[in-house]
């Protein structure tokens, strides 16, 4: 191999690197710009004589050396020294290439943010440590959030500024860690950096020793380009028919999935079928056969077997699962234009190629992202976010967002200029259908009626949960109690052990009256604490406490084969005194109910980790919601505490998990919460059989 | 993962946005490089014809090489060419410096081909790594009544959903190769098989890079005689792409003026 050849193949096998594009976005002047400088001129990608360039111009505009002039490339940018406009630039990490997408971080200017982030497969989140977080930095997480992105890294900057005081940034990161947690966004990593001085950008410096992580371009380097969507169900949105010769092509892109010649599809909103005759593509190839399938991603022509009706706007879809025809649909939208978004206005709705006339019906949980309080309004203003039902004109093709990313995201716009966007979060009608879909495969496969109506309930409970959980990710935890109530048809339940957790919600429900049966399972081996505490609250709170005891001849059985504390000699002994004493009793609570309230969170223990907002028993067919899930264990008792709410005098003791008396004990301050349940136990599982916990690797529950 | 089929795909994908949301587009046909790429996707899209006219606004000025490459490939491709010629430089701005008020002949040029046949969109070979104004452009680009680019006022535009309507009498820009940089363009020409002006291949030591006006365009140092030797060059050079063309580096706002007057 010649140096030629040699080096082409190099050059050529960039075609092959994977490329990611991460956008830089906070609060105005925190260091966007200055930092892209900085990477640049560090990793020696900037061309010749643009140093020198930068540094004239920054001399004609009177200052020392602004890096942000390398994209700032505006004179008004320039003069005023403020990024107006999303720009992007290439470089070469060690692994990848990278798009940088520099982002403005002016309130005003937020519609070129978005226009920047929803490009991008990653984000990194910029701080100033002087300043720490600001409306900017808050509203720009809240929209990363929202257009998808959830690779996100937190440079805290400028720590020259803070003498790269270690208890600073600390400080900043610990503000920003509770705001992103609040929409579950947890960042891949928080750097502490100087992009005017270089310290942490390319390389660790001596300024901050106490700084082990990784550098920006380390992290850089980690971020993937997004998850091709070939394993999502076809959609094609048909951007037009050609008629050539007379043939017919449908012309669209491959959103999600794959396609094949002979594929069985389904054209939507009409609910056509047909057959897939031909991939047609030009150049005719010359060294084979004419292309026989096709990818995500690919932007294709078809021939169908039929002359079934196609036009602009539909969408070519697997037969076997179709996206709903939809005539109104839920969505939380944010919006852009300066005329804000009410009730009763007339808006063109884009979802992938259709378009139609809708009108906004409904408007709740507006909130101004920079301080995420729901303002309850009935407009949406500029740069707010909202959620919306839009009534359609005409039937148009949707899936839900957490169904299908491409074809679950619409865009309105006014007057023909692009206003907002947003995600389906429901649609009219879609669990139905969905769910009738997975029945009527069933059916074929010969299913017996009972296994075909279950399977129906479990089917659309999963859609349910999964839409409430995407729903409910971003309220606080009364509205999400409130909200579940209102999606719930029928008795809803929340059981109490009066554990911190337990006592937040119950505190949360009788203060706001929302209409939930409260119940408890008492053992008959409850702390003494407990029932003080127990009679307190119902006193303090005015409420009626369901207690469910265990069933007389199950205990008296129990205690003839085991002993009065049988449950410490073996695992099955305490699962069967588990069993009795709460197992049976909650199946009692929860007869009859649709919904079910309880105290989980995920950072309880491992095996709680996976818990969302909503999850399903199955067993019970019912919706559980856990409205702190996302909260940590501080949060809960810096809340309590401010709002007076009685807690279990054990947990200052140490106590954090409370159960039964003989089966819990404090825990030493390094070990985990749930460690003094049933601690003479080794394998690690703190679990009664209460819950059903998400499966998790390494980890059945 | 194909990096060039995914640039491809996505072309394609503004090809055919264009053509179906704007009732009279015509391709800005500037016999380079990179509206070469464009003209081939454009086949691509509509499966082996272009279906819209190509322009190509003439200063009067080109390479000899260019004018034959233009009348051998209107023919061989099948275009509906279309040329306008430029206004004289008495007629633009004198307040321009001299290379810049050259090429602003061409805005004056599409500003006549805009009111001669109505375009209600043009389809412009504009990259963004080319020169950082063109960096902050917009996929679909509205211009004002005069062709202007309001910068300051752009709308939002994402997720693929493009703003597509024109007040009338005014034109958007389209811009389909706007995500592609200088060694896409070459690595796809190369795999593609495109044709190209002979200009850009290394000549006594020299190169064109970039071809405009032949009085304000410069070849640079190179021995790159072939496309692979141009990807090789690619690779390795700190040389920006535009180093010879004079009316980017007159004065530090030279080409922004130029552009939001309605330049390319």
């Amino acid at each position: 191999m010649n140096a030629v050849t040699q080096n082409l193949a190099q050059v050529r096998s960039v075609n092959a690197r994977p490329l990611v594009r991460i956008v830089i976005v906070g609060h105005v002047d925190h260091g966007k710009s200055t930092l892209i400088g900085r990477l640049l001129y560090e990793t020696k990608s900037l061309p010749e004589g643009k140093f020198e360039t930068l540094k004239a111009a920054s001399a004609r505009h009177g200052k020392t050396f602004e890096w942000s002039f390398l994209l700032d490339a505006l004179q008004t940018e320039r003069e005023q020294g403020i990024t107006l406009d999303t720009s992007q630039i290439r470089f070469r990490a060690p692994s990848r290439d990278v798009v940088l997408i520099d982002a403005p971080g002016h309130a005003e200017f937020l519609r070129n943010m978005i226009t920047g982030a929803a490009q991008a497969d990653a984000a990194l989140l910029m701080i100033d440590a002087s300043e720490g977080v600001r409306d900017q930095t808050r509203r720009h997480g809240y929209l990363l959030h929202l257009l998808g992105i959830s690779q996100v890294a937190v440079v805290i900057n400028k720590m020259d500024l803070v003498d790269f005081d270690e208890t600073r940034f600390h400080e900043v990161e610990a503000d920003i860690v509770d705001h992103l947690s609040q929409f579950a966004l947890s960042p891949t990593a928080i750097i502490p950096i100087s992009a005017r001085k270089g310290d942490g950008v390319t390389q660790r410096t001596s300024s901050m020793p106490w700084y082990n992580g990784p550098t920006v371009l380390e992290v850089l380097d980690r971020l993937s380009p997004a998850k091709p969507l070939a394993e999502l169900p076809l959609r094609i949105p048909v951007q037009a028919v050609y008629k050539f010769d007379g043939r017919r092509i449908i012309a669209g892109r491959i959103e999600t999935g794959n396609i094949a010649v002979g594929d069985a599809v389904t054209i939507m909103p009409r609910g056509t079928t047909a057959r897939v005759q031909s991939i047609e593509s030009w150049p005719a190839s010359v060294d084979g056969p004419a292309p026989q399938a096709a990818r995500a991603g690919r932007s294709v022509g078809l021939l169908l077997d039929s002359e079934a009706f196609v036009d602009r706007g539909d969408v070519i879809a697997a037969t076997e699962s179709p996206p709903a025809a939809v005539t109104r649909l839920r969505a939380r939208v944010f919006w852009l234009d300066s005329k804000p978004l009410s009730v009763g206005d007339m808006i063109n709705v884009r979802l992938a190629t259709s378009e139609g006339v809708g009108t906004v019906a409904l408007i709740e949980n507006a909130v101004d992202p920079a301080n995420i309080s729901s303002i309850g309004a009935t407009t949406i203003g500029q740069n707010q976010v909202g959620e919306i039902e839009v009534v359609l004109a005409r039937p148009i093709a949707a899936d839900l967002y957490a169904l299908n990313p491409r074809t679950g995201r619409l865009v309105l716009d006014r007057a023909g200029r692009i206003s907002g966007g947003g995600l389906v979060l429901s649609i009219d009608g879609a669990e139905h259908r969905k769910a009738k879909t997975k029945a009527d495969k069933h059916a074929v496969a010969v299913a017996p009626a009972s296994a075909r109506r279950s399977d129906r309930i479990a089917s659309a409970l999963a859609a349910k949960s999964k839409r409430l959980a995407f729903d409910l990710a971003d309220l606080g935890p009364a509205e999400r109690i409130a909200r579940f109530r209102s999606e719930i048809d029928g008795k809803l339940v929340f059981t109490t052990s009066f554990g911190l957790e337990d006592q937040v919600i119950l505190h949360l429900i009788a203060e706001n009256g929302i209409d939930v049966d409260i119940a408890t399972l008492d053992t008959g081996r409850l702390f003494e604490e407990t029932y003080d505490l127990w009679a307190r609250t119902q006193r303090l709170y005015g409420v009626r406490i369901r207690a469910l005891y265990p069933h007389a001849d199950g205990l008296e059985k129990l205690t003839a084969q085991h002993g009065i504390n049988g449950f410490y000699d073996s695992r099955d002994a305490r699962m069967a005194c588990c069993h009795i004493r709460k197992v049976e009793p909650l199946n009692r609570a929860l007869d009859g109910a649709a919904g079910w309230i309880v105290g989980l969170r995920a950072d309880q223990s491992g095996d709680r980790r996976g818990t969302a907002a909503v999850t399903v028993d199955e067993e019970r067919a019912l919706l559980k919601l856990s409205p702190l899930f996302d909260w940590k264990r501080d949060a809960v008792e810096s809340f309590a505490t401010r709002n007076n709410v009685p807690i279990n005098p054990l947990h200052a003791k140490r106590f954090l998990s409370i159960g039964c008396a003989p089966c819990t004990r404090a825990v030493a301050p390094d070990e985990p919460e749930r460690a003094g349940r049933w601690w003479w136990e080794a394998d690690g599982k703190k679990e009664c059989g209460l819950h059903q916990l998400p499966i998790r690797t390494g980890s059945a529950s | 993962m194909d990096r060039l089929d995914d640039l491809e795909a996505q072309s394609i994908f503004i090809f055919r946005e264009a053509y179906a949301r704007l009732k009279h587009v015509a391709l800005l046909w500037s016999l380079g490089k990179d509206s070469n790429v464009m003209i081939w996707i454009a086949r691509k899209a509509f499966f082996g014809r272009v279906p819209f006219p190509a322009l190509h606004v003439d200063t009067g000025k080109k390479f000899p090489e260019m004018y034959a490459f233009r009348d051998r490939y209107a023919s061989e491709w099948n275009l509906d060419l279309k040329v306008e010629q430029c206004p004289p430089v008495d007629a633009v701005d004198p307040s321009l410096p001299p290379a810049a008020r050259s090429a602003a002949r061409k805005t004056e040029g599409l500003k006549l081909a805009l009111a001669k046949y109505g375009f209600d969109g043009l389809i412009a070979g504009i990259r963004r790594d080319e020169e950082p104004t063109r960096a902050k452009e917009r996929v679909f680009s509205p211009r004002g009544l005069e062709g202007g680019w309001d910068v300051r006022e752009q709308p939002p535009e994402f997720w693929d959903h493009f703003n597509a309507s024109p007040p009338s009498g005014a034109h958007l820009r389209v811009h389909p190769i706007l995500h592609w940089t200088e060694l896409d363009i070459w690595l796809y020409t190369k795999r593609e098989d495109i044709p190209i002006i002979p200009l850009y291949l290394a000549c006594n030591g020299r190169r064109y890079r970039s071809l405009g006006d032949a009085d304000i365009t410069f070849p640079v140092p190179s021995q790159a005689a072939t496309i692979d030797d141009i990807i090789v060059e690619l690779g390795a050079t700190k040389v920006p792409e535009r180093a010879g063309r004079a009316m980017d580096h007159e004065t530090e706002d030279a080409f922004e003026r130029l552009r939001t007057a309605g330049y390319l």
